[in-house]
């Protein structure tokens, strides 16, 4: 039996539960009655229906997942979805082609945020709505959802958690049973997301812009509703809470989940992530604020801070909202938040890059290299918070790290091929595999993905695909050995 | 006293063996049949071979009617159950386990008489470590112990030539030192005790024991010996239980570096470490000392646990020009045969640890023991109970008081208790007195007694008793 068969019946459930995630936007479709209702419904129904039939068709081959099993269901889970996801924007906007739209849904659920579309002022409110339910949806990930729904159904979840929650530190289990900590993990989620809505509306947005700016800021995403995304409201009180949340976001919500169980901030001072990711992120934000100040952009240092504060945050948490335009900021402080968006962001958050944990693994690595030159019989173990790393572990990161800048290096060479200049080749890749959003020149915050030409796109799009998934789970599918029997 | 011991390991043995000679009736318990003969052999004793856990073993030793229960075998968790079982099954009014998790030491609720019933946790171990951390933070002194809960030490050093006081009587102190005051309790010169009074001159080479508040000590140090630029670099050879211990106790402070020889544990004590820098390796192994520049260390302490590589190997550091050595060594033929030799220090860890267990064999009310020159000599901290009728020592003069010869007063902690504010609170004030001819002792002080012969500490204890016939 092909692993193909096996993920089916799989998939098959996912896809009826996306369409049940459809009744949300439908609500609002026709609530503001912004004629969008139609594509919805349509879209719901060929979802329920393929999803049915492949549920029907293979049921009957199921059998419990092998690790296998597990990485090619993430992967179809994460393509299929997004191809599903589409079906509301193709009804709903003529002359929208797939390759756009198909964009546009990848970038929603690997929680990247960048976008095809403008003029999104005049855009559908519920379609708004839908994208941004795509970040949230894609932000704890599709699969923790389902790792806490699923099982219910009689589906294992084991090793799909596995391949799909990031970093060297995931094997500790914070329950005993999968599916209890999955579900804690989505309640703290839930509980998080509330209050973040909750504190955009009284920061001042309307209802509606709270939710949806909430969807893109728990998940790290970055879409907004308006062109100029925070800049629409200029309140430093809204971007404050903005940044609150991403930053709450880009902690491990396994210490959010620790910490609100036992009530105490002790996990907090447990993470070993935490005060690197924070310290890095802050001091980023008074370094470049004072570099602005510097250079003179801004008439004052308050602003500088203020507006260093959040772009920084916001790249560095690989979220992607913008409140200026800082691709006219000095190159050196957009290239240094695309630095920062490449592993500042915790793991077990909705973050993307290689995560703080991979960072400061490969920062010990190189120590203990240096301790060895000078004293060859020294033992020095890679310690990170308090415990051992394997060197297995190590090996493991070294490798990631290998794929990670070979994969930047191999995608900028061929949207360089393809005809695009050199900045907006590398930053799109980063900020594409970093799963960020904005990159830089002609993709920058002030312009969109849409300059670019459908095969660029779709680079696009892979590096989007693999960045999320921690390559190795994509890459793998792509080997002879995978699919050897 | 009727005592049991149960194990006879390193520390069962040396307590049998000093215990023995105190006219006590001791019976060790041991599940090693061979080694209780050994120990049978050499010393008047009774020996049971057994579980020591078990009730019918403990029954068999004699439980039943002993006075002390010493449990000090390799397992924590039998020292438990055998001081519940004494408790419990056979009202032992004095129970002394050796625990040496420290999991279980942090939870002192756990040793309360409604669960385990250990009236006294010792740790050897932790013992020796702060005896070690003591000579690195002053290493001119060859012995540094505390009485009355820190507040007094009592240190051991050698003088030098260019000390101030070398070559000078006695009562010269006063003079270099107007605000410090002290007393030399005793000096060792070659190795015989000289009972000083005023007029004593101290000479090169002499280890003199003086007693003085803990914050003066380094003050009247100088005046014995130049003193040597602070510990900052500080090498361990071993990374056994003392090893690891002493270093987590002092990484913070000093730069360290440990040498281990079996690679897991080294990886196990890296892990365990975290300023530490670990080392795989042999502490013979010249050419690992070199690359790790022997040299420049200020302290090398040899602690592994085998006597001949701890020689060895801290004559070799010493050799190549490690400040001062520190060498842990069992075998008290060795310790005789290196001490003040090239090797600054020989500890003898069952000498180190015995004071702790010797407080509680002690008759009276006896708060330390310390055990000095491997035995031969004892310092005790005891407190002065009674009255001036009941008591041979309260209400007098120190020079009324009828001290056997070899005995010195060194000093006295006196308590003072007074109701602080309005909530009525009792404040305790210590306050250290150096002892002179003329001060008088008070009920309840505490009294540090140097006794340069071990033969005397019997007539001293009964100086402190209250005598119940005058009641």
């Amino acid at each position: 039996m092909t692993p193909l068969l096996t993920v089916f019946p799989h998939l098959g459930l996912i896809a009826m539960v996306m369409s049940l995630s459809h009744l949300l936007p439908l609500g609002i479709s026709i609530g503001h009655d912004d004629g969008a209702a139609q594509a919805f419904v349509v879209s719901m129904i060929i979802n329920f229906a393929v999803g049915c039939a492949m549920w029907l068709g293979t049921r009957h081959k199921k059998r419990d997942l092998t690790p296998r099993d597990g990485i090619l269901l993430v992967v179809l889970a994460w393509c299929g979805g997004a191809a599903f996801a589409t079906l509301p924007l193709l009804l709903a906007i003529p002359g929208l082609t797939f390759t756009d739209a198909y964009f546009e849904t990848m970038s929603g659920l690997t929680t990247t945020g960048s976008t095809v579309l403008s003029e999104l002022d005049a855009l559908a409110p519920s379609l708004n709505f839908w994208r941004c339910l795509l970040v949230w949806l894609g932000g704890m990930g599709l699969i923790v959802l389902a790792v806490a729904i699923l099982p219910l159904l009689g589906v294992g979840g084991r090793q799909i958690f596995k391949a799909e929650t990031p970093g060297p530190m995931k094997d500790a289990k914070m329950t005993p049973r999968i599916t209890e900590t999955a579900k804690g993990l989505w309640v703290v989620y839930a509980i998080i997301s509330v209050a973040c809505a909750i504190a955009y509306y009284l920061a001042g947005m309307t209802w509606f812009d709270a939710v949806v700016h909430m969807f893109s800021t728990m998940g790290l995403g970055g879409f907004s509703s308006h062109d100029a995304s925070y800049g629409y409201w200029d309140s430093p009180l809204i971007e404050a809470v903005a940044i609150l949340f991403m930053l709450i976001a880009s902690i491990n919500f396994g210490s959010h989940f620790l910490a609100l169980r036992s009530r105490s901030i002790a996990p907090y001072r447990a993470d070993p992530e935490l005060a690197w990711c924070l310290g890095i992120i802050l001091g980023s934000c008074v370094g470049i604020a004072l570099y602005l100040d510097w250079m003179g952009i801004y008439p004052d240092f308050l602003s500088s801070l203020r507006y260093a504060s959040f772009n920084v945050v916001s790249i560095a948490s690989t979220t992607g909202f913008a409140s200026t335009d800082f691709n006219l900021w000095p190159i050196f402080a957009p290239m240094w938040m695309l630095f920062l968006c490449s592993f500042a962001s915790c793991s077990g958050s909705t973050g993307g890059g290689i995560k703080m944990i991979r960072a400061q693994l490969l920062y010990i690595q190189v120590y203990r290299e240096f301790v060895k030159l000078l004293h060859p019989t020294a033992a020095v173990p890679a310690k990170l918070g308090g415990q051992v790393m394997e060197n297995k572990v190590i090996f493991s990161v070294l490798a990631f790290l290998f794929i990670y800048i070979a994969s930047i290096v191999a995608m900028t060479l061929v949207m360089m091929a393809s005809g695009l200049d050199d900045l907006t080749s590398f930053s799109a890749i980063v900020a594409s595999i970093n799963n960020t959003g904005p990159g830089l020149h002609k993709v920058g915050p002030a312009t969109t993905y849409a300059v670019l030409s459908d095969f660029q796109t779709w680079v696009c799009t892979f590096a989007m695909l693999l960045g999320r998934l921690e390559l190795f789970t994509v890459l793998i599918v792509f080997t002879p050995v995978f699919w050897r029997k | 006293m009727r005592i049991v011991i149960l194990g006879a390991g390193q520390v069962g043995s040396s307590v049998a063996e000093n215990l023995v000679s105190e006219a006590n009736d001791i019976t060790v318990v041991d599940t090693d049949a061979g080694r209780l003969r050994k120990l049978q052999d050499r010393l008047d004793l009774r020996t049971i071979v057994g579980n020591a856990g078990h009730p019918e073993i403990l029954e068999r030793a004699g439980a039943r009617d002993a006075d002390m229960l010493l449990a000090v075998t390799q397992s924590d968790e039998t020292n438990l159950v055998a001081c519940k079982l004494a408790a419990t099954m056979f009202n032992i009014p004095t129970k002394i386990a050796r625990i040496r998790a420290t999991d279980y030491l942090s939870h002192p609720e756990m040793f309360t008489p409604e669960n385990f019933a250990v009236d006294t946790v010792i740790c050897p171990e932790q013992v020796l470590t702060d005896y070690i951390a003591k000579l690195i933070e002053f290493p001119e002194s060859l012995q540094v112990l505390e009485f009355a809960e820190g507040r007094v030490s009592l240190v051991a050093v050698r003088a030098f030539h260019g000390g101030p006081l070398v070559g000078k009587e006695l009562q010269t102190i006063r003079k270099h030192l107007p605000n410090l005051d002290t007393r030399v309790a005793a000096i060792f010169r070659q190795d015989s005790p000289i009972i000083p009074d005023a007029t004593t001159v101290i000479e090169v080479g002499d280890e003199v024991f003086f007693i003085a508040a803990t914050e003066d000590i380094r003050g009247i140090m100088r005046e014995l010996r130049r003193m040597d630029k602070p510990v900052k670099r500080v090498m361990i050879g071993g990374g056994g239980n003392i090893g690891r211990r002493l270093a987590k106790a002092i990484e913070d402070r000093y730069e360290v570096k440990i040498i281990e020889f079996n690679k897991r544990s080294a990886e196990n004590l890296a892990a365990a470490l975290n300023k530490t820098l670990v080392l795989v390796g042999d502490v013979t192994d010249e050419e690992l000392l070199q690359t790790e520049n022997i040299g420049d260390m200020d302290v090398y302490c040899a602690l592994t646990n085998d006597d001949e590589n701890n020689i060895m190997s801290s004559l070799l550091a010493k050799r190549m020009g490690a400040r001062r050595v520190v060498a842990l060594i069992n075998r008290s033929a060795y310790v005789n045969l290196v001490q003040a030799g090239q090797i600054d220090i020989a500890i003898s860890p069952a000498q180190a640890t015995i004071g702790t267990l010797l407080a509680h064999v002690r008759q009276g009310d006896c708060v330390a023991v310390h055990s000095l020159r491997r035995g031969a000599a004892e310092a005790l901290e005891l407190v002065a109970h009674g009255d001036a009728r009941s008591s041979k020592v309260v209400g007098r003069r120190i020079e009324e008081i009828d001290l056997p010869a070899g005995t010195t007063i060194g000093a006295i902690v006196r308590t003072h208790e007074r109701t602080a504010g309005t909530d009525g609170k009792i404040m305790r004030e210590h306050q250290v007195m150096i002892a002179h001819h003329d001060t008088v002792i008070e009920p309840d002080d505490h009294v540090i007694v140097f006794v340069v012969d071990k033969r005397t500490v019997s007539k001293v204890e009964r100086l402190f008793q209250v005598s119940v016939g005058f009641v």
